[in-house]
């Protein structure tokens, strides 16, 4: 079987399970984020009042975060009081972060969890080769209350990495490479596992770009499968050390489909408005004006995209006519910053810090007005996704995101490499 | 600890929803006859259509900004604003929607089906959709039909009648087949989607 068979075995309580068949599965985590309210109102329309196990709810308020008008605040406060009268303990408020960021952080996903969450980039939880895969509002609910939803078994690809990066291309770069290729919807419905020579050298922040980004070809789900890097992120983040349980892949494990990228082989990327899958070397982009450069998002948001973005920019400036807005992923990032100087090099060059969260990717924050542009590490470039119906959004990797803040015009971080 | 059915995925809501978090505690099927009960019936959607291409995503359907909502109403009133002049409008119009391949793309965002809704559209056929939408609709009781046949046959304003119960759409002289959804997820569709049906289960549940 299939990682994906696997986990959705265990979690149905059956010893094996196949491709398109139906299951009642019990997922280990219902993620949801401030739209939660929206789930607590359903919860009051069905006329429910207990939960399945209040330990298996998280709640992270990182969309619209802190409110911004009286209906947002009124949002929160529904959220705040259910998980306290229902004594939801995996609780996180407006100052924490980005859900996915935050619940692995805080050691709540092991490899192994089936994790759903009002939130397609749940697909992210794969990193740490756990099934994550988002699922609307009304679903949640169902689970608070019954413990479990129906999923069907997803055929599985396989995509094998071998050789290393070249300087300035990063994981952002060969997930852009990948959606370009395959399209938005090149993996719909099936579970993706990541294999080859070049993943122990991939940091878990890596991953997590890696499996955020997959979302963008349409995948259900997503596996990096544990190994060293993935158990020594989770030493000592796990609540219990026994939950470190990776499950792997069956020598048997049938593959729909086999697709091997040489890493050697990438150059840095950008994605063009309007769709992901839109996408073109740096080089066919170069010169493009910016207005705005967002350093943001569940999918580059990491310390070490900071780090990344602050070498880049140490000792020069962002261009004048760009205005560079820094959202730190999570508070532990931002700490993490602002213990490291990292924080102080990235304010120094220009930059603009707001509190950790979702922000501008959901357009909370960092607007776009008519017929600007804005370059983001972020994850979706939809029309109007970020304001204006006329604005643009192009999507790259933290690298690039920085050299084309200092030249204020999209640049190849490669000639920032040397320098 | 019972052996699951996984075919019988959704009933297996209705066997022990609030009989407590056990389910080994649950009362099996033969103790709630109202499991029993028909609810098959022709369900006939006929309308005009609206032809959309690829890749239709969900911050397009409805933007972030209008997610304060969840009522069909108000949030209809800004599904695919952002196209520009005329939307959402000209849709009203319109009764079922055709789309090409992954409908519904992006965000999980249920309210991309609410929206729809809120326009009067009945239905949604479409090549394939992202599996979100796809599960979003059928929680928010939206029929929505994977045909790729009839996407290159068919032109905007065109009448359609799909026949859900039974797989068929019936477009000027030809009939597409479709594949039928599990018994339990049509039965989802016909209570009116998921809330429906969690609260009609909990009121007998409450009424035994």
């Amino acid at each position: 079987m299939t990682i994906a068979q696997k986990i959705l075995a265990a979690k149905s309580r059956q010893s094996s399970v196949q491709p398109g068949q139906i299951v009642d599965a019990y997922p280990d985590l219902v993620m949801s984020h401030t739209a939660t309210w929206r789930s607590v109102s359903v919860m009051k329309r069905v006329g429910a009042t207990k939960l399945y196990d209040p330990e298996r709810l998280a709640i992270v308020l990182d969309h619209v975060a802190p409110a911004k008008s009286e209906k947002n605040a009124a949002d929160h406060q529904v959220c705040r009081n259910f998980a306290r009268q229902f004594g939801v303990r995996k609780f996180y408020d407006v100052d924490a972060g980005i859900a996915h960021l935050v619940l692995m952080e805080h050691g709540h996903v092991a490899p192994g969890d089936l994790i759903v969450g009002t939130d397609s980039h749940c697909t992210i939880y794969g990193s740490l080769g756990a099934l994550g895969t988002g699922i609307g509002y009304t679903e949640v609910t169902s689970i608070w209350i019954t413990g479990k939803l129906w999923m069907k078994v997803p055929e599985s690809f396989r995509i094998t990495l071998d050789g290393r990066f070249a300087p300035g291309v990063y994981a952002k770069d060969l997930m852009l490479h990948l959606i370009g290729t395959l399209g938005a919807d090149g993996c719909g419905y099936k579970s993706v596992e990541f294999y080859g020579t070049a993943i122990p050298a991939m940091s878990i922040s890596e991953r997590m770009t890696m499996a955020n980004l997959a979302m963008e070809m349409g995948v259900k789900c997503v596996f990096i499968p544990p190994d060293a890097t993935t158990h020594e992120y989770l030493r000592g983040r796990l609540e219990n050390p026994d939950r470190y349980r990776p499950v792997f892949a069956d020598p048997g494990a049938v593959y729909e489909k086999d697709i091997a990228v040489d890493l050697s082989h990438l150059e840095p990327m950008v994605a063009c408005p309007h769709e992901v899958q839109n996408t073109k070397s740096v080089r066919e982009v170069i010169g493009t004006r910016i207005d705005q450069a967002f350093l943001g998002s569940c999918a580059n948001a990491k310390y070490e995209d900071m780090v990344v973005v602050s070498k880049i920019l140490k000792g020069r400036r962002v261009h004048p006519n760009v205005r560079l807005i820094i959202t730190p992923g999570s508070k532990e990032i931002l700490l993490e910053a602002t213990k490291s100087g990292v924080l102080q090099t990235l304010l120094e060059s220009g930059g603009l810090l707001t509190n950790p969260g979702c922000g501008a990717c959901a357009g909370d924050g960092g607007v776009l007005a008519d017929g600007e542009v804005c370059l983001s590490t972020a994850n979706r470039n939809f029309l109007g996704r970020m304001g204006s119906n006329k604005s643009e959004i192009y999507l790259s990797s933290p690298a690039t995101l920085a050299a084309s803040a200092i030249k204020g015009v999209i640049s190849d971080p490669r000639e920032f490499l040397n320098g | 600890m019972p052996p699951f059915d996984g075919l019988r995925a959704v009933s297996e809501v209705e066997r022990w929803v609030f009989l407590g978090t056990n389910p080994e505690r649950a009362l099996g099927m033969k103790d709630m006859p109202w499991l029993h009960r028909k609810t098959e019936m022709e369900q006939i959607i006929q309308g005009r259509v609206f032809k959309f291409g690829d890749n239709v995503n969900s911050d397009v359907i409805i933007p972030g900004r209008w997610l304060i909502y969840i009522d069909a109403e108000r949030l209809s009133q800004h599904a695919f604003e952002v196209l520009g002049e005329g939307f959402p409008d000209k849709l009203r119009g319109f009764d079922i929607l055709v789309a090409g391949r992954n409908f519904g793309c992006g965000s999980a965002r249920e309210q991309a089906v609410t929206a729809i809704a809120g326009l009067g559209i009945k239905a949604v056929v479409a090549c394939s959709f992202a599996r979100t939408f796809y599960r979003n609709a059928i929680n928010e009781g939206m029929p929505i039909v994977e045909c790729p046949e009839l996407y290159t046959a068919i032109a905007e304003g065109d009448t359609i009648q799909i026949d859900v119960a039974a797989g068929r759409i019936r477009h000027n002289d030809k009939e597409y087949r479709f594949p039928q959804m599990p018994e339990s997820i049509r039965e989802l569709l016909q209570q009116g989607g998921l809330a429906a049906y969690l609260k009609a289960q909990i009121e007998k549940q409450a009424s035994q």
